[in-house]
This record gives structure tokens, sequence and C-alpha cells, in this order.
């Protein structure tokens, strides 16, 4: 556990390829447990990639193929004997668009539970309270009490995607992966779920990917910069926005490219 | 100044226009006409001396009696609900099963060749599958159940599951293919099983174009003739089990109507066990059809 409690997330090495095309290569990357990582680069970098390995989503896709090691929470997730469902609730993810199922605002906050203890009678007031807890942590409790029986799909995008974020919390996962999590957002939820992921550091170790630089500099602690499938920097966010080390980062910054 | 365009082109361009529109509105002139025709035979008897009560409610079928004509049709529309009935209850798991897998469980090229052979499936002649069912499936069950004839509910309605399974197969899978593919990154991400994914999110999300597809596996089913006529054993009676030989509505038209003399009573009430085949398959899909707008105007 000595890496583990500095680190939530390590890659050693870790190569992907889409059939032909490699798209991360040589990657390794340290993410500290309690911050907020940013992941930024042009299109095509292989960030989001190198974000759906930390819960092996990407494996969805029968043509993808990895190597090198991923460790999370000091565990090698490629090793035979590690549960994917387990794995995946563990590690939560947020994507880019707000994905809410086709059932109520409350079945999509429990769907996890009941999916992850398919035989257990979970007692009503028990589902209640746990609904009502994930609701307050995204601050969706007072907007939504009176609507918990609606389809969520037909909420307002930025209720959506917090929605998204609630209904990983009562899985108590570790690590939140957020795949652009605004960019289906206008500005003012922008902010909004901004707020709400600084007040999910410190519980959670979170991962963003995120196009926009202005908001990795507004959330995030520590920086990393990709390009063409290789990490290219990874500091502080503070540092990498001020005195960034390779040129090819100095030049993404000041939107030479990208 | 544009040049003048020369007259034939005008007519040419209003010539195809009318055609065109022609073609369009053929589909609506092609169905009202049949309905007319079927309706025409068989109206002069459906509005004197025809008895719904018998018709309905009568299992006696004895339209050629030389004392006692009576026209029950009871006996084949039990024929027709049974057949129909077993093959859906064969069909519809088999088919939404054959479309889950295809959907979610295979990959490019096995997805292609499936695709491909149901729709092949689809393509066989009807009097194909009678033959089967008259040479097949007879003995076999003959063999199997230790049944004086094969020739019954059970073999039809095999037969027929099989004849409908393609469009159910299709429709379903088109159904999960509507889907959006974000509600499944959804649940697997929350650490969902396959089966979970399955059985909680994409049944529910695609229930209105899988109850589509049984309907339109019904309305294949009601509708279907030559094979049934093979495979049936074609005995007017009510079935007690799937053992015992049938006759259904449409076998009963393909077998009489040229032995019936041409506006006769006897040929009028085949038709109109054509106007009651038609109206069932008419509700059935335009059901099935208000089911499917249903789920695009969401």
């Amino acid at each position: 556990m000595s890496a583990g409690a500095v680190h939530s997330i390590e890659t050693k090495n870790l190569n992907l390829w889409y059939g032909d095309f490699q798209a991360l290569r040589n990657v390794n990357f340290r993410v500290r447990r309690g911050e907020i990582t940013a992941l930024i680069g042009p299109s095509g970098c292989g960030k989001t990639t190198l974000l759906r390995c930390f819960n092996r989503i990407n494996e969805r896709y029968g043509y993808v193929r990895t190597s090198g090691e991923i460790k999370i929470l000091g565990q090698n997730i490629y090793a035979p004997d590690v549960s994917l469902i387990e794995l995946r609730k563990t590690v939560g993810m947020v994507f880019q668009r707000p994905n809410p199922l086709p059932i109520s605002v409350y079945e999509n906050i429990v769907f996890g539970l009941r999916i992850h203890s398919p035989l257990f009678k979970w007692r009503k007031s028990v589902l209640d309270d746990i609904v009502e807890k994930a609701l307050r942590d995204v601050f969706l409790w007072d907007e939504l009490k009176d609507r918990l029986h609606v389809r969520a799909t037909t909420l307002q995008l930025d209720q959506q995607q917090k929605l998204c974020i609630a209904r990983l919390l009562p899985l108590k996962p570790e690590i939140i992966l957020m795949d652009e999590p605004c960019s289906a957002l206008d500005s003012e939820a922008t902010l909004a779920v901004e707020e709400l992921m600084l007040t999910l550091a410190g519980r959670y170790t979170v991962v963003i990917v995120t196009h926009n630089m202005a908001q990795a500099r507004r959330v995030s602690h520590e920086c990393a910069f990709m390009l063409m499938g290789e990490l290219i920097e990874h500091t502080r966010t503070e540092d990498l926005f001020l005195t960034p080390k390779d040129p090819r980062t100095a030049d993404y910054i000041e939107g030479r490219y990208g | 100044m544009h040049k003048q365009r020369r007259r034939w082109e005008v007519i040419a361009e209003a010539a195809m226009e009318v055609l065109i529109r022609l073609c369009g509105v053929s589909a609506i002139l092609f169905i009202l006409s049949i309905f007319f025709f079927v309706f025409r035979e068989g109206a002069g008897f459906l509005f004197g001396g025809f008895d719904p009560r018998e018709f309905f409610g009568s299992i006696e079928w004895y339209p050629t009696s030389k004392t006692n004509v009576r026209y029950g049709a009871l006996a084949l529309i039990a024929g027709t609900a049974s057949v129909s009935l077993l093959a859906m209850s064969i069909a519809v798991p088999f088919g939404i099963g054959a479309a889950i897998f295809i959907s979610e469980f295979c990959g490019g090229r096995l997805r292609e060749i499936l695709k491909i052979i149901i729709e092949l499936l689809a393509a066989i002649p009807s009097v194909v599958w009678g033959f089967i069912g008259l040479t097949v499936m007879n003995p076999i069950i003959m063999r199997l159940f230790d049944a004086p004839i094969g020739l019954n509910v059970l073999n039809g309605g095999i037969i027929v599951a099989l004849m409908s399974s393609p469009i159910i197969v299709s429709i379903s899978e088109d159904a999960l293919k509507a889907v959006p593919d974000t509600y499944r990154e959804a649940a697997l991400a929350l650490g969902a099983t396959k089966w979970q994914l399955i059985y909680r999110v994409l049944l529910p999300a695609a229930k209105n174009g899988l109850l589509a597809a049984g309907l339109l596996g019904v309305g294949r089913a009601v509708g279907e003739t030559m094979a049934v006529l093979m495979a049936t054993g074609h005995s007017i009676n009510i079935p007690h089990s799937v053992m015992d030989s049938v006759r259904t509505l449409t076998a009963t038209i393909a077998a009489e109507l040229g032995e019936a003399p041409v506006h006769s009573e006897h040929y009028q009430v085949l038709f109109i066990i054509g106007i009651l085949l038609f109206s069932i398959t008419f509700v059935i899909n335009l059901t099935a059809d208000l089911v499917v707008r249903g789920i695009r105007g969401r």
C-alpha cells in the first residue's frame, strides 16, 4: 500500500492499439489520491482512450489490444483474478453526453446498488436515504426532491449530468473518471458542475478529460498534456501553465495548434 | 435573358411528375381496390341471410350439404388461433433471443452472415415449408410422440414459427440497435454484467419495437395459408391438444374456393372469411405501425 497511499492510479509502459493504429505510446502516468487531475491535448491525442483504460470500458470493442500495466489502488487491473464488476464499482465514469438511463431519477440513483446485489431486498427507507444523500451531494436535492419519479431523460442537461455523477456515489467509488463532462452544457451549467467537482475532490480521486484549457486551470490540481498518444508533460497545474518545460506543451497552451 | 424552354421539355416534365405521383398513391389504390373487391364478392350474403351467431358460434361447417347447409366458422377460427398462438410462443422468444445475440454478442462478420441467412429464411416459398411439414416433420412427430398422425397443431405451429421468425428477428434487431449506445456504456460503467444490461436496460428501452415485432409476426402467422394447409391435417375441429389436427381460415379459402360455384352462398361465405382475415391483419399491422411510430415520436 506504500504507493497506493499517495497514488490512486499508476500506469507503466502502457500501449494501446485500435486494430493497427497505436493510440497510446509508453504512457507512464500517476494520479494522486484525492486530487483532481486534468488530461489536456488536441483532439485524437489519446486522452479519452487513456481515461477509458482505467475502468477497462475500452474492451467493449473487440479490436482493442493493450500492453503494459495499470495499477488502481495498488492492484493490477489486468490481473486474471480482477473482477470487472468490482473494478467498475470502484472506478465510476461520467460521459461526454449526459446519459441517464431511461428510468426515473430515483431508479437511476439506485441502479448501481440493484445490479451489484441483485438478490438483496433493499428496504425502501434505506434506499430513500441513499437517494437523498446522493442528490444532496450533487446539489440537486432541492430541485428534484418532488420529481424523483419523473423520467431522468426529461431533465435539463445539466441536471442530467449531475444526476450521472450522483448515481455513482451510492457505490462508494474511490475514483471518478470524467470524459469532457461539460462539453454539452452551457457556461452557467459548466460552472455549477465545476463547483461540484471541487467539492468532490478530497473524498474522491477525480480524473477529467477536457478540451477547455481554462477549465483545466480552474478545477485541476495536476495537469497532464498529451500529444499523439504520448504523455508529454505532467505536473502541478499552475506550473504547467506558467512554466511549461516542453516546447510542445508551451505551443499548445499558447494556442499555436490544437 | 435565359433561353425559352422547349415545349416538349415542359410536357415531359409534367408527365414525369404525374407518373411519379401515381406510383406514390398506387399503394393506396391497390389496398382500397382489394378491399372493395373482397367486400363486394361477400356483400350479397353478408347483408342477406348471413347469420353472425352461427358463423362465430358454431363449429358446424357444412357448406356443401344438400339438405342442411351450415356455415359455422368457430372451429376454423380456433384452428387459426391455435396455430398462431403456438407459433408465436415459439417464435417470439426464439426471435428476440436471436436478435439479442445478433445485436449484442456477435461482431462484424458473423453478424452480417447471420443477417443474410435470416433474410434467406424469409425467402423460402410457403409451399416448400408445407412440403417440409408434410414429409419431414410428420414422421418425426409420429415417432417422437407415438401419434397416429403428425399433421396437427404442433406441426403447423412449428412451421409457422420458422416462417415468421425472420420478420421478428429483423424488427427486434432494429429495435435493439435503436437503443442509444450511451445507455450501454452507462450501465456497463456502473458495473452491470452483460445479462443485467440486457434485461434491465435494453429490453425495457426497446420494448415498443419488440412488441411491434411480435405483432407483425402474429400478422404473418394469421395470414399464412399454403404451409398450414399442408401441415395441419385439414380436419375441422376445435383442438384439445397440440396433437389434434385442425384447419385454419386461410386453408379453408384455399381449399374450397376453387370448388364453390361463383356467386353462390358458399362462395360468398368464403369471401366473408376473407374480410375477417383482412380485418384481423389490418388491425394488427396498424397497431404495430402505431407502436413503432410511438418510438420514433419520443
